[in-house]
């Protein structure tokens, strides 16, 4: 699997955020997105799962014709999770619609240690629990490439170790972390993107 | 893909049936409209027969307005909606989905209470099996069109009035064969068959219509 990006330049607004912005990752590979507010971070990672499209320049999987988007996680700082839904029908949900092996739903929510939340709506979690709740959607179904925008945030100390351990072991098992945060998370032999500022 | 699209239909229904989901409020507003009706016309029973159809269409009419804006706009407030274009399943048969869940939750009660509402319009049992199967064919299209007012408002705040203003002109083709179908069956002047196949085929061209139009917005609304 290996993700490819080419001459990628994003105009919000009429402002250039970046552009010709080019990479490749292979398995295993991980790449940090660091730079201040309203650099573009975000714009980036949609960019690369398909949520936005490029003003130029293209993203691909190098020989293969499947689309990106079904290829990745995307974890944004929105949780995506339904109020009025438990933690676990919400994760279920998800296990169903992305498809493919993974973790059972409650070993998944076990191992982000909010498995005793499962029966709980989602409305009562606290910010941070929810935050391990939407992380929990990484490991219930298998997808190499994960997108993660500013994942730390809200997390606390035990919780931020997990994340670290999380994207550890996606790595070893070959899968790619682009990771978006405006403080460097601790992810070993990464290669970065600085945004903004120079621009 | 069966199971992403399976998936997404679960999940509105059962949001749709949780408190605070709404799919009580267009059986609720349904039972209004047709209630202040005779109230306004008059106790008088052989026309309240013969407009009978013609309230009960209205009234679902407006019933399964309800909701519309909220379609996409809830998915594209928390989040959810971003995860629905990762899913392994097109853009299109996404939205049919979620317009099928919309319209079990909310048109499919309105189609059972017709004919109970119907009782209270003095209307014969011949014209209640008649109008209740315009419903039955006809209020899906309804939203389905609305899906496409709920795609092109999904980033709009209090977008109600909104869909209603797109989704009544598109409707009015229903409302006509609806009810004149309805007619047919009581008068036998024409047969019921002919505007009832017509109002299905007005229906089967919104269900086309309807989610590649509403996906088609929701790609635009990205940009």
């Amino acid at each position: 699997m290996r993700l490819l990006a080419e001459n990628l330049s994003s105009m919000r607004g009429g402002r250039v955020l970046f552009q010709g912005l080019s990479f490749a990752m292979g398995a295993g590979e991980a790449l940090m997105v660091i730079g201040p507010n309203g650099s573009g971070k975000t714009t980036l990672l949609r960019l690369i799962a398909g949520l936005l499209p490029p003003t130029a320049g293209r993203t691909a999987l190098a020989g293969s014709e499947d689309p990106v988007s079904e290829a990745v996680h995307f974890v944004g700082y929105q949780d995506a999770l339904k109020g009025a839904l438990t933690v676990r029908e919400n994760l279920a949900f998800y296990k169903s619609l992305f498809g493919g092996s993974g973790d059972a739903v409650d070993e998944a929510l076990g191992r982000m240690g909010v498995g005793t939340l499962a029966m709980l709506p989602a409305q009562v979690l606290s910010a941070g629990q929810r935050r391990r709740a939407a992380l929990a959607r990484l490991l219930v179904s298998h997808r190499p490439i994960w997108l993660l925008d500013e994942p730390a945030n809200t997390l606390d100390a035990d919780g931020q170790t997990l994340l670290t351990r999380l994207m550890d072991e996606h790595r070893k098992r070959g899968g790619i972390v682009i990771a978006a945060a405006h403080v460097r998370l601790d992810l070993p032999a990464a290669r970065e993107i600085s945004l903004g500022g120079a621009a | 893909m069966n199971a992403a699209l399976a998936a997404i239909v679960k999940r509105d229904l059962k949001l749709a049936l949780r408190a605070g989901g709404g799919a009580g409020i267009g059986v609720i507003f349904f039972l209004a409209v047709v209630t202040i009706v005779p109230f306004a016309v008059g106790p008088d029973l052989p026309l309240l027969k013969r407009i009978g159809a013609a309230v009960l269409w209205i009234g679902a009419l407006l019933a399964s307005l309800l909701g519309l804006e909220r379609i996409f706009a809830a998915d594209h407030e928390d989040g959810s909606l971003d995860l629905l274009f990762l899913a392994p399943a097109p853009l299109v048969l996404t939205a049919a989905a979620k317009a099928l869940a919309h319209w079990i939750a909310t048109g499919l009660p309105l189609v059972v209470m017709a004919p109970v509402l119907g009782l209270m319009l003095g209307i014969d049992p011949r014209a209640l099996a008649a109008v209740t199967a315009t419903l039955l064919a006809g209020t899906p299209a309804v939203t389905f069109i609305g899906l496409i007012a709920g795609a092109l408002a999904v980033t709009l705040p209090r977008s109600g009035l909104l869909v209603a203003v797109l989704v009544l002109p598109l409707a009015i083709p229903l409302l006509i064969f609806g009810v004149a179908a309805t007619d047919a069956a009581v008068t036998n002047e024409v047969p019921f068959g002919a505007p009832f196949r017509l109002l299905c085929a007005i229906s089967l061209f919104f269900f086309v219509l309807g989610p590649i139009a509403a996906a088609a917005a929701l790609r635009h609304a990205r940009e």
